[in-house]
């Protein structure tokens, strides 16, 4: 509050000019508290192909977790003990899971549209999210420091440097290429998948393309 | 590693030559029809609970 609304009449929260207040009111505008938790959808929400974008959650899910038991227990661990390797193989799957689950999202939403509307920038962010996944899942091959990963690095390495990035990403470098798949990769997925679901919460699900012009957000 | 799942994945991918300019691994294809038959599942199933009566104002312009 500033002291200037404190002498005038009561102070609406619109007045203020302090940052908390127009990020409240932008927010309040934008994604009032219905809106961000519903508990209805309309009817065209009901079917499978809506269920794909949580099943990709629900496999990020599960990748954080095994991958935070994998970081803290160590490659000794998981790569002889049988609990071990079982969670290894949790992380594993979950990211084939993880990518089949958003490919056939991607494929949803793209055959319905769903960028009609101002939705733009779900579409892009969800783009995004491909991408870092690509970048994830790239480093999680790296550092699994069998053939498969020495060849994928070598590879890569031709090709960073082909490009006239090698300087910054050096694919056979496994302490940067481990650090860059634990810490910040899952972070800017993480950020970009809250993003895209806040995003969707905000325009409501798409209506289809055949609906009504009124029904149309 | 041991057992039946690695004596299957322990090996050189098994490619399919289409042509010389097409391509893929076994594996690879595999999981692209999975893929398509999950989006069509998706697409064709019903959901459970929803009564697909209640959607008559669909298409009736
Ligand atoms: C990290 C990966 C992703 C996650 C966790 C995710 C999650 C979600 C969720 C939970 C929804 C709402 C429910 C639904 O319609 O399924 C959604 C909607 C949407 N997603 Fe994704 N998504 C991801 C990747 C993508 C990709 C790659 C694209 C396309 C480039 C995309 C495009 C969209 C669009 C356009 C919508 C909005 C649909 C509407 O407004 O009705 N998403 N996403």
């Amino acid at each position: 509050m500033t002291t200037q609304n404190l002498e005038s009449e009561t102070p609406t929260p619109e007045d203020s000019k302090m940052w908390t207040a127009r990020l409240r009111n932008a927010w309040q505008r934008n994604l009032p508290i219905d809106k961000l938790l519903p508990d209805t959808q309309p009817a065209y929400v009901a079917s499978w192909i809506y269920v794909f974008g949580v099943l990709t959650i629900a496999a990020f899910v599960d990748i954080l977790i095994s991958g935070l038991i994998l970081a803290f227990a160590g490659p000794a661990w998981y790569h002889t003990s049988s609990l071990g390797l079982f969670v290894n193989s949790l992380h594993f799957w979950g990211v084939q899971l993880f990518f089949v689950f958003m490919v056939v999202h991607l494929w949803g939403k793209f055959w319905m549209a769903a960028w009609r509307g101002r939705r733009t920038a779900t579409w892009i962010t969800g783009m995004v999210a491909f991408l870092a996944s690509i970048g994830t899942a790239f480093t999680g091959y790296l550092i699994q420091t069998n053939f498969d990963a020495q060849w994928i690095a070598f590879e890569a390495k031709d090709g960073f440097n082909a490009v006239g990035i090698g300087a910054f990403f050096t694919p056979t470098n496994i302490g940067q290429i481990m650090l860059i798949h634990v810490a910040l990769l899952p972070l800017v997925l993480g950020v970009i998948t809250v993003m895209h679901v806040l995003l969707v919460r905000k325009h409501g699900v798409v209506p289809p393309i055949d609906a009504l012009p009124e029904i149309e957000a | 590693m041991s057992g039946w799942l690695s004596d299957f994945m322990n090996v050189p991918a098994k490619y399919i030559h289409f042509n010389s300019w097409l391509q893929i691994s076994v594996s690879n294809l595999i999981v692209i029809l999975i893929m398509v038959a999950l989006f069509a599942a998706a697409i064709l199933l019903p959901f459970p609970g929803s009564h697909s009566k209640s959607n008559s104002h669909r298409g009736d312009k």
